[in-house]
């Protein structure tokens, strides 16, 4: 009996112990590059924090976000530690389902964030996620093709230059298409770009009443302007095309020109994965002359459930994975091409790095131009983001919407017909939804 | 004259069972090969079949990455302990329906397998509220439960189709010699049902090896099986096939060779009854 006593006792004083000794962290993260490289290089931060165990999920991006969404909605408080972007962090800011990041540390320099990427992980004021890193998109070009053309791409050019300069590098019996641009369905797909194309004809998803605009002059002209552009210099089967795709087709050096996001850079110009590694130029997105670029922001960003248990431990680690001490260590360990881009200014005035990224400016001066704020667009808008509305639901429009635009493509609908969908559709949502009264 | 035109007939129909067979298996063929090719090799285009460097690059990189025989313990033993979860309720549930059916038994049968039609995501959040209540969430108790009830009635079905071929009088003959119902079923019909509750096995734990959405949604670290395994591979932004198809391939590597070994089992079992 009094064996069995002091057992109990000292199984629950063990308990109590590795309790007090060491904190589990649950991270949620995406599949990609620069958060694998992140997993690899966490000795560094669990050498300086013993009392810190990490332990990571690792996920596609779509299913990331449903897994994440249900945790958060419910408040299960199954992660210590989510990867989100700039489209969910003002919406669950403002739900109260996300801590304020109040106490990343006296050297953690926040005000060497870059301000687009701030703003666009902020809510009132307050940052509620950090950047681990950021992108927005631009033109990628094949400079031999281009010259081959006898065209000089502008640092900005128009869509009627990206047009013209399609045509004359469109060679389909050798194998290259003049420009490749996503066409697969989907509000983080086809979605993203063409709602930059949107905005820089003039477009908005919603007047300032919440009324969808698919029915106006704006909209019809960049889905045509799409649409024939593809169809008359683009891939077969683009309706199908992703980033991967493309990203595919243009390291084969099939594509004349690519539209998209800026962190393809390091890949196109890789010569271990692209065969037109040292025949790349970049430009910023186009504009139609009416003084928007069609660029995006995006940012993935490390962030904490108001559930989290261990919102301390959290914060450290949020503040190591997002400092200027690991950029330093990436380059340490794998050189400066490989740190992630698009978060502190500091980075781009490093001679090391920019001599090290040949896009490193033109990543800059793309995330420097976009505004996701309400004056965004060129005619005032009632929502946040570039590329998306930052409204719950956004995520089901846009999904129905890109279907409609990919089947245009595909010529399963005409571009009048598509229109007229999206527009019933997102007006049917938003009616519902309570916006339109 | 008869018998020749018999030998081409049976060699044209083995040359399209062939080329069925080949189609079929052509994407975990490509799936295999591409495994073993660097990333650069897996996009080429056009396509390498044979002619690159082979590497086992991947197959280290994935280990290294995330510990294999962590999540392949997680799926049999949810597997396992879903499949033997469901021949607990299962057996006796076939046998009352097979063997002492009301009016309503067809009604019940055809309402079980109606649940089956629901598509899942439209019980996640009320499943994932439970789970939370009761602290199943990313444990095995959780998801076994899910898996279990989830083909329930695939295994009860397979086996009371099995049972129904069982005569009666066998099972009246025990009564008579004075067996229990509880000894009826484990000592009489069982053993006579064994390839019946064989297929049945075969059939769930396949089933519930390949299931991914509750696995995904309902575990995290403590409980995730391998089809979470190979959901941490996928990627729209980056190019990761050559893993990717690495971490596939082992993650399907056992249920293919299970499948492999007991194939008559398999479509003796899925094909009873299907032709009198």
């Amino acid at each position: 009996m009094r064996l069995t006593k002091a057992l109990y006792a000292g199984a629950f004083a063990l308990a109590l112990l590795s309790t007090a000794s060491a904190q589990s962290l649950t991270i949620a993260t995406v599949n990609n590059g620069d958060m694998i490289r992140m997993q690899k290089l966490t000795s560094d931060f669990t050498k300086a924090n013993p009392g810190i165990k990490l332990n990571w999920v690792t996920l596609e991006e779509n299913v990331l976000r449903q897994k994440v969404t249900t945790d958060i909605a419910t408040k299960a408080g199954q992660y210590d530690i989510i990867t989100i972007g700039t489209y969910e962090v003002p919406i669950w800011a403002k739900k109260g389902w996300l801590v304020p990041l109040d106490n990343l540390g006296a050297d953690y320099d926040v005000n060497d964030l870059l301000p687009a990427i701030r703003s666009g992980l902020s809510y009132n004021n307050k940052l509620y996620a950090a950047p681990f890193y950021g992108e927005s998109s631009m033109v990628m070009y094949r400079t031999d093709l281009m010259k081959k053309a006898g065209l000089t791409m502008p640092k900005s050019p128009t869509w009627a230059f990206i047009a013209k300069a399609a045509a004359k590098m469109n060679d389909p019996k050798n194998g290259v298409y003049g420009i490749c641009l996503r066409g697969k369905a989907g509000w983080g797909e086809n979605m993203a770009f063409l709602t930059t194309l949107a905005n820089s004809y003039g477009a908005r998803w919603f007047n300032m009443k919440w009324k969808p605009l698919f029915d106006g002059p704006e909209w019809k002209n960049a889905i045509n302007y799409y649409v024939n552009l593809m169809k008359a210099d683009g891939p077969p089967g683009a309706s199908a095309n992703g980033f991967n795709a493309n990203l595919t087709l243009f390291n084969a050096g099939k594509c004349g020109m690519w539209i998209d996001a800026t962190v393809a850079a390091g890949f196109v110009t890789d010569p271990k994965k692209s065969k037109v590694a040292d025949k790349v130029g970049f430009a910023l997105a186009p504009n139609a002359g009416l003084g928007k670029n069609a660029n995006w922001l995006w940012s993935w960003a490390l962030g904490i459930p108001a559930a989290s248990k261990h919102v301390a431990a959290a914060e450290k680690f949020i503040a190591w994975a997002t400092s200027k001490h690991y950029t330093e260590l990436v380059a340490s360990k794998e050189g400066w091409a490989r740190v992630p881009p698009g978060t502190r200014t500091s980075l781009y005035k490093n001679p090391a790095y920019l001599k090290a990224a040949p896009f490193a400016q033109m990543t800059l001066d793309s995330i420097d131009s976009a505004d996701p704020s309400m004056n965004g667009t060129v005619k005032k808008k009632p929502y946040i983001g570039v590329q998306f509305a930052a409204i719950p639901e956004f995520e089901g429009l846009g999904d129905t919407v890109g279907q409609y635009f990919s089947g245009a493509l595909a010529g399963k609908m005409t571009v009048d017909a598509a229109l007229k969908q999206a527009q019933d559709y997102t007006t049917r949502v938003m009616t519902k939804a309570g916006y339109i009264k | 004259m008869a018998r020749k035109a018999t030998t081409s007939r049976r060699l044209v129909m083995t040359f399209v069972a062939y080329t069925f067979a080949l189609i079929l298996f052509f994407p975990i063929l490509w799936m295999v090969i591409t495994s073993f090719k660097s990333e650069a090799d897996a996009i080429a285009l056009p396509p390498k079949f044979l002619f690159f460097h082979w590497t086992l690059a991947n197959y280290i990189d994935v280990q290294a990455r995330n510990n294999y025989w962590r999540f392949a313990f997680n799926s049999v033993a949810l597997s396992f302990g879903s499949t033997v979860l469901g021949l607990i309720v299962g057996i006796p549930a076939a046998y009352a329906f097979a063997f002492a059916p009301t009016k309503n038994t067809k009604q019940i049968l055809l309402w079980m397998l109606s649940t089956k039609m629901m598509p899942a995501v439209g019980v996640l959040v009320p499943i994932y509220l439970l789970l939370l209540q009761f602290h199943l969430l990313d444990t095995f108790t959780g998801l076994i439960l899910i898996l279990f009830l989830s083909n329930l009635p695939i295994m009860i079905w397979m086996l009371y189709t099995y049972f129904k071929e069982i005569p009666h009088e066998i099972l009246e003959a025990s009564r008579m010699d004075g067996a229990s119902r509880w000894k009826e079923i484990v000592y009489v019909l069982s053993p006579m049902a064994v390839p019946g509750i064989a297929s049945t096995v075969l059939l769930n734990i396949i089933l519930s090896w390949n299931e991914t959405f509750w696995s995904l949604n309902v575990t995290n670290i403590h409980a995730a099986p391998l089809t979470a395994f190979i959901a941490s591979y996928s990627s729209p932004e980056g190019l990761f096939w050559a893993k990717l198809s690495a971490a596939s391939t082992l993650a399907v590597a056992p249920i293919v060779l299970l499948g492999w070994f007991s194939q008559r089992q398999l479509v003796r079992g899925l094909t009873f009854g299907a032709v009198k």
